[in-house]
């Protein structure tokens, strides 16, 4: 690919790209899972919490998210420092401010997928765990949680799908992701369409290969497929 | 011959829903070896008496003692009964066999996995040891070809047979059957009634809440009569089942015979 020498440039824009929804997701993916713990909590104010969480996150646009984290990030890190007497600028690297403004929008919309999935199991899956004496620890996470996975994996893929075309959010704050590659080399030369064609190309590309792996996720998480190895 | 212990002692148990009063102060012991069968019309509060054991469902009062050991009950803020000791009750529910109506097997686990998760997590048995044991269990319950199996291979017969070999996989002081062959088409009912039958023989302390009429009568050594969440009637299979003394029962006999 050589796009009039830009090739290499969009390229490292889409890794930046690819590095950026995978770090959210995997932090997204704990907070979905502690928010849909929360929420099913028996202790009210875990509950409060995790209720205003998703409705607050899910209300405001993921934009306006990434900016206050970006700009207020940095204001809020100084103050905090100047407590301890370091008094220089602290600047929030783009990359950082686009893993937290996304993984914490993932967490809120994953937050009711994985409540959903975890309702969704029947209550005597966990009964027949805790009559024979396990711990409710040990039943969520050898119990429930693996068959959670697969109830809540359509809906997570969904997810990171959007996530994935987010990340081009983060290319305000300048980070030189394919989004702001794209933007940079039609700047120089003039010519959108083949660029924002090109990263287009690329987006569904990456799109397309997450929607795959989903689908063998799905496949592998369903016990009945294993029949075969039976 | 000596007395024989007693492995299981429920007190005065009550339980309600609300206003509901579903369990109005049933007693019951079971020695060891014992094989008791709790009959009652649909809504006596059987099943709940049996979940109560194991604090399923939380009883609203009473005492509950499994092999000489009570289990320490504290008034939650609902005002039923919970563990005041959550260790104790997880020592002692892996004492307890629990059958269910549903069998409720772990789909994404194979059978042999199945078997061996609570001796491996709770017993902290070692994995070797947990598997050759499971396997004798299937061998003893017939399923030793599915160890690799998943529950959605088998039918609702085996997959019965499975759960109680994972309860007897526990060494369980008593095993306690709720309704377990009440899910399963008619044609598979015997092969779980065999398992059960073979049990009783070699002496384990069964607790069954049942509609196989003729089975109870013939594993019983105490058959309970449950009506309303107290007990009617209780006394031998021959008692109970020949010379009932109260009006409820004989009627409740005519119509299942």
């Amino acid at each position: 690919m050589d796009l009039l020498g830009f090739g290499d440039l969009l390229l490292s824009g889409a890794w930046v790209t690819v590095k950026l929804a995978l770090t959210s997701l995997v932090f997204g993916l704990i907070f979905g899972l502690l928010g849909a713990s929360a929420k099913l909590s028996r202790f009210w104010p875990a509950r409060a919490l995790a209720t205003a969480y998703t409705t607050f996150i899910r209300g405001i646009p993921e934009l306006l998210l990434v900016l206050t984290i970006y700009f207020g990030g940095s204001m809020v890190l100084m103050a905090i420092a100047e407590q301890f007497g370091y008094t220089e600028y602290i600047e929030i690297s783009a990359f950082a401010a686009g893993v937290a403004a996304l993984s914490i929008a993932f967490g809120a919309y994953s937050t009711e997928v994985f409540r959903a999935a975890i309702q969704a199991i029947p209550k005597g899956q966990w009964e027949s765990a805790q009559a024979l004496g396990m711990t409710p620890l040990k039943t969520f996470f050898r119990i429930i949680l693996p068959q959670v996975w697969r109830l809540a994996l359509p809906g997570l893929g969904n997810l990171f799908q959007v996530l994935l075309k987010d990340t081009a959010l983060v290319s305000v704050v300048g980070l030189n992701d394919l989004m702001r590659q794209a933007y940079v080399a039609t700047g120089s030369t003039k010519q959108p369409f083949t660029f924002y064609m090109a990263a287009a190309v690329i987006y569904l590309g990456l799109t397309v290969i997450s929607t795959l792996m989903t689908t063998w996720l799905e496949r592998r998480a369903d016990p009945a497929s294993r029949r075969a190895a039976a | 011959m000596s007395e024989k212990k007693t492995a299981l002692e429920l007190i005065d148990i009550h339980k309600s829903y609300g206003s509901l009063e579903v369990l109005k102060g049933v007693s019951l012991s079971a020695s060891d070896g014992e094989v008791i069968s709790i009959l009652g019309s649909s809504g006596s509060g059987k099943s709940t008496l049996l979940r109560c054991i194991n604090l399923l469902e939380r009883p609203s009062q009473g005492q509950i003692r499994i092999a000489g050991e009570e289990l320490a009950l504290t008034a939650g803020k609902d005002g039923d009964l919970q563990a005041s000791n959550r260790r104790q009750l997880e020592r002692m529910r892996a004492q307890v066999g629990f059958v269910f109506q549903g069998f409720n097997l772990w789909p994404h686990k194979s059978i042999l996995e199945n078997i061996i998760e609570a001796p491996t997590q709770v017993l902290k048995q070692p994995r070797e040891q947990a598997v050759s044991r499971a396997k004798e269990l299937l061998e003893r319950v017939g399923l030793l070809s599915k160890a690799d199996a998943y529950p959605a291979n088998l039918s609702g017969g085996q997959q019965q047979r499975v759960a109680i070999a994972r309860a007897l996989a526990m060494d369980p002081q008593v095993l306690l059957f709720d309704e377990p062959t009440s899910a399963l088409d008619p044609e598979l009912v015997n092969e779980v009634l065999a398992v059960m039958r073979s049990l009783a023989e070699e002496g384990r302390t069964m607790l069954i809440v049942t509609h196989e009429m003729r089975f109870a009568r013939e594993v019983s050594s105490q058959v309970v009569f449950l009506h309303q969440g107290q007990i009617e009637e209780s006394g031998t299979p021959e008692e109970v089942f020949d010379r009932p003394r109260s009006q409820r029962v004989r009627d409740f006999m005519a119509s299942h015979s």
